[in-house]
């Protein structure tokens, strides 16, 4: 027992754990409302009171705000990343794969990818507009492009971190084509596959927020926008909160995803 | 193993033949005439559209004036987010109350992706310094709190029960044993803290700013200038690129110093 905790020194069973977890936020609850309400000293015009948060989030939900209701919103907002995420990753992974099994692949890509790879998601977006104006389309081209370059990377590092070993066998069963990636290249990359995707994911569901807060019709960070034009701070911190609930439960649900799929591998 | 190296002489073919058909590819969209030049500038235009930038000011100032008041910015935010982060992350590390309590509400502030800060930092500062230099905080601290608490958790106990059982008060086991034995985990952070800051930044520009590379890239959006965005990209790439390769000799140096 003793053993156990000392190798995991932050690790405790849960119910500890979930007891901290609710009184940081309980106290968080309490400051919020001793700064906004009971004292007064931050003004409710910079940011809200829970009770007015209240208000905004039934507004949003049963009203609707900014062309849609809450729900329409996020739904809007989860598609479009889902759809772009998956195209971009499974056409990154291809390639990842391909660049990390073949070095003449390797150099014929490279130098495209050297250029494109530091410049920022996010920096896509002025481009995305110029071309594709403020619908669904341009959105969906700065996901594609903030989701596709992590999981090239991670690919191919994936690839190349398979054991020699696991190659020498490969090429001496006379180990090719299909049966090569799917017994070979896809499982031996696939820890740094995952590792990509989560990337990925984080990046397009920022890039998706930031381009629909510089101009959308619907969707989470047009809330967000609505709601710094009509300086309605309640609303704003529903919109934060909606954003970062939807990233995290499409991370837990890729995480789920990663156990299924690599049950070998026992996920911290 | 992938098989042997390339001969360098295939390398070199490899690499010119695919910068050559990128190039050439993009050339042939932009003369095909599929849209305006405009839209789909050539690459040399791009560049010569860049040298210009260097020279004439385009909204407000030339390219070089606004890399440096984005540089400014980055500096300014980057800076807060290690001035608050090491030691936060330092405290949680060695007091278990302030990790318990910090943990969980840095965990759902941590979701929230640091361009959505932005109708806050517009709400509370304006349009002044204030509102990039919190959205860059918020892109460039999570990765500095969270290195340097693992950093620091990973020292082994009997080096922290040393320093008390010898007298070491708090402040001085933090600062003489935890912090020294974090330094690599903190730097590898601080790369990982530039590069999303840098981004955070240009994100921020899109929106609250009225000078630096991206609101220069929004103006040549709005002038439907294909160019003047491409030449802001190329210029934001390369100066993430700039960071990135400091960092890491810093980050190099210091882990040769540790013979790691």
């Amino acid at each position: 027992m003793h053993a156990v905790h000392a190798a995991a020194p932050d690790r405790q069973p849960w119910l500890p754990r979930l007891g901290w977890t609710l009184g940081a936020a309980a106290a968080a609850r309490l400051l919020w409302q001793a700064l906004t309400v009971w004292t007064g000293w931050v003004s409710p015009a910079r940011f809200p009171t829970p009770a007015e948060v209240g208000v905004a989030l039934r507004q949003i939900a049963i009203d609707g705000y900014g062309n849609a209701r809450l729900h329409e919103h996020v739904l809007r907002s989860v598609l479009l990343v889902t759809m772009g995420f998956v195209v971009a990753s499974s056409v990154g992974v291809v390639l990842g794969l391909a660049m990390g099994s073949s070095r003449r692949i390797e150099a014929l890509v490279n130098p495209v990818f050297l250029v494109l790879r530091p410049i920022p998601p996010l920096a896509w977006i002025p481009l995305a507009i110029v071309w594709l104006g403020l619908g669904d389309a341009a959105k969906l081209m700065v996901i594609f492009v903030s989701a596709f370059v992590p999981s090239v990377i991670n690919s191919y590092t994936g690839v190349r971190q398979i054991d020699t070993p696991m190659f020498e066998a490969a090429a001496m069963l006379n180990v090719r084509g299909w049966r090569y990636w799917k017994e070979v290249l896809i499982p031996g990359a696939m820890p740094s596959i995952f590792t990509g995707l989560r990337l990925s994911l984080q990046a397009s569901w920022t890039t998706l927020v930031a381009a629909e807060l510089v101009g959308a019709v619907a969707g989470l960070g047009s809330i967000l926008n609505q709601g710094a034009q009509d300086i309605y701070p309640a609303m704003i911190l529903v919109g934060m909160a909606s954003v970062a609930l939807c990233g995290w439960l499409m991370t837990v649900g890729l995480g789920r995803l990663e156990r299924w799929v690599m049950p070998w591998r026992a996920v911290a | 193993m992938i098989g042997p190296a390339l001969e360098r002489n295939e390398m070199l073919r490899l690499t010119v033949a695919g910068s050559v058909a990128f190039l050439a590819l993009w050339t042939l969209a932009a003369w095909a005439g599929l849209t305006s030049r405009q839209f789909l500038p050539t690459p040399w235009e791009v560049v010569a559209r860049m040298g210009e930038l260097i020279v004439q000011p385009f909204a407000g100032f030339t390219l070089g004036a606004h890399l440096l008041s984005s540089l400014q910015r980055f500096a300014m935010g980057f800076v807060l987010a290690v001035l608050v982060g090491i030691p936060l992350g330092l405290a949680m590390a060695y007091f278990r109350g302030v990790d318990r309590l910090v943990t969980p509400l840095f965990e759902a502030v941590r979701f929230v992706a640091p361009i959505a800060w932005v109708p806050f930092a517009a709400l509370w500062f304006g349009t002044g310094i204030g509102g990039p230099v919190l959205i860059i905080f918020m892109g460039a601290f999570p990765p500095v709190l969270i290195n340097t608490y693992r950093g620091a958790k990973f020292v082994d106990r009997k080096y922290i029960e040393a320093a008390r059982m010898l007298g070491a008060s708090a402040l001085r086991t933090i600062t003489q044993v935890l912090l020294p034995a974090a330094v690599p985990s903190i730097v590898a952070g601080l790369r990982i803290s530039a590069g999303l800051g840098w981004q955070s930044l240009v994100g921020a520009e899109l929106i609250v700013a009225s000078s630096g590379v991206g609101y220069m890239m929004v103006k040549g959006q709005a002038a439907v200038s294909t160019a003047t965005v491409m030449s802001g990209m190329i210029a934001i790439g390369l100066v993430g690129l700039l960071i990135d390769v400091a960092l890491r000799r810093v980050q190099r140096r210091i882990e040769r110093q540790r013979g790691l």
